[in-house]
């Protein structure tokens, strides 16, 4: 089985791997690195819950081999919080009960991340624009949307 | 989902590429952002021997204005041309198709060569690329060509793309103040992709239509200009009755495509609806 080498940089660690080039990223986060926050849903590019933030873009982990990220600069949901401090994103789920089963949140918060990066201040309608890549089968995505505007308020200082 | 195993290389340069893809002809595949063929190898529709990754070729990437065309580099992605200043100033249209594809993370990773390269019958981009008469820059180991967006799409994800070609920058011209341009789809609910999408382009004169294109994607087998349409309304004045009359021709003469998200009459009916809105969308 032919193997290509690796080199990435996860939350802040560098990771060298020698990978089988289909390894699907969401594996080599899970399985290669250890870090199971990234989590598997659909498969299939539909559901959002493998997003992780990959040199700045938060793309969907199932949909990009681990070979495509070597030289990357990756961010998953264990890389949002610093110091034991809950990222505001977090804490907004955690205040106004974003989540109920928990299983689409780290997707959630990571395209949450990206949306707040690209837009500071976004209205309702702008937050459900840009969290239509994440399927939350619980909550009716009402409560995640007042996370993110706690989130942003937050953030604004 | 673990695709087949396969051969990766990652190629920096279009020349490697191309020796590559000569190299191992058609067992080989070109990789872009990857969101068309990662799901395919996944479902295993698509094992490649050898799989191309072109994505560190710098030379295939940017989006730039020279002699009054925007240059579209194969690996811009669907979100650089949705939030591109220089692409909402000169090709406003451009940038609104771009955020109709997917959602965030699929912008962010696809590309616009890599999704007409694919040729899916659903996807966004040959509806605008055939209304805006799109000049396709190809390279491979015979030289360069350039391909006009009319005779790229052949047939079912076939383009005129040979084994040992690849698609390298996609050329608009710019038009002038008074060209003005919608694309409107819609959405299959699940995936996102074009049950209908109509590109329609125009100028007008007063309210008198000078120039129309108007590009369909979604409908058929292969995306295809309404000629129909254009035809009945240039040189016309652009009324509610006439767009209407117009965009009553929008599948005629098509092979309309028949699934379990739409039958051939209401997609057929989609065409017309979603012609004539785009029409009316780019004429106020």
């Amino acid at each position: 089985m032919a193997t290509t080498q690796i080199n990435t940089t996860i939350n802040g660690e560098d990771y060298t791997h020698e990978v089988e080039p289909r390894l699907l990223l969401v594996h080599y986060l899970r399985e290669v690195a250890g870090l199971t926050g990234t989590h598997v849903g659909c498969e299939t590019s539909l559901c959002g819950a493998c997003t992780a933030i990959v040199d700045g873009q938060a793309v969907k982990t199932c949909t990009m081999l681990a070979v495509q990220a070597d030289g990357a600069d990756i961010t998953t949901i264990e890389g949002l919080a610093q110091d034991g401090e809950l990222h505001p994103i977090q804490e907004g789920f955690w205040e106004r009960h974003g989540l109920q089963c928990g299983f689409c949140t780290p997707g959630m918060i990571v395209a949450a991340h990206q949306l707040l990066e690209r837009n500071p201040s976004p209205t309702e309608e702008e937050i459900r624009h840009g969290l239509e890549g994440n399927f939350c089968r619980c909550t009716g995505y009402q409560h995640i949307v007042d996370a993110v505007q706690y989130a942003a308020e937050k953030m604004q200082g | 989902m673990i695709a087949s195993s396969f051969e990766y290389f990652a190629p920096t340069s279009v020349d490697e590429a191309l020796s590559l893809l000569s190299e191992h002809g058609d067992d080989a595949k070109i990789l872009a952002g990857g969101h068309s063929l990662i799901p395919a190898m996944k479902l295993r529709l698509a094992e490649p021997a050898v799989l191309i990754d072109i994505q560190r070729v710098e030379g295939l990437k940017g989006i730039s204005e020279s002699d009054g065309k925007l240059v579209i580099g194969a690996l811009a992605t669907h979100h650089e041309l949705e939030s591109s200043d220089l692409v909402n100033r000169t090709l406003p249209i451009l940038a609104q198709t771009a955020g109709e594809i997917g959602d965030v993370q699929v912008r962010n990773k696809g590309t616009i060569g890599g999704s007409l390269s694919h040729a899916d019958p659903a996807a966004d981009w040959p509806a605008t690329i055939l209304a805006l008469d799109a000049d396709l820059k190809i390279v491979g180991s015979g030289g360069e060509r350039v391909v006009k967006a009319t005779d790229f799409f052949e047939e079912l994800y076939t383009t005129a793309l040979e084994a040992d070609e690849i698609l390298t920058e996609i050329h608009v011209s710019i038009p002038d103040g008074n060209t003005t341009g919608t694309y409107l789809k819609l959405h299959q609910v699940a995936s996102g992709f074009a049950l209908t999408g109509v590109a329609a382009v125009l100028s007008k004169s007063g309210d008198v239509c000078e120039n129309i294109a108007v590009g369909i994607t979604g409908v058929s087998d292969v995306p295809y200009r309404a000629s129909e349409v254009e035809s009945a309304l240039a040189g016309r004045a652009l009324t509610a009755d006439n767009i209407a009359a117009a965009a009553e021709k929008a599948a005629d003469g098509v092979d309309i495509l028949e699934d379990i998200h739409a039958s051939e009459a209401y997609r057929s009916n989609l065409a017309k609806v979603y012609t004539r809105r785009a029409i009316e969308g780019a004429a106020s």
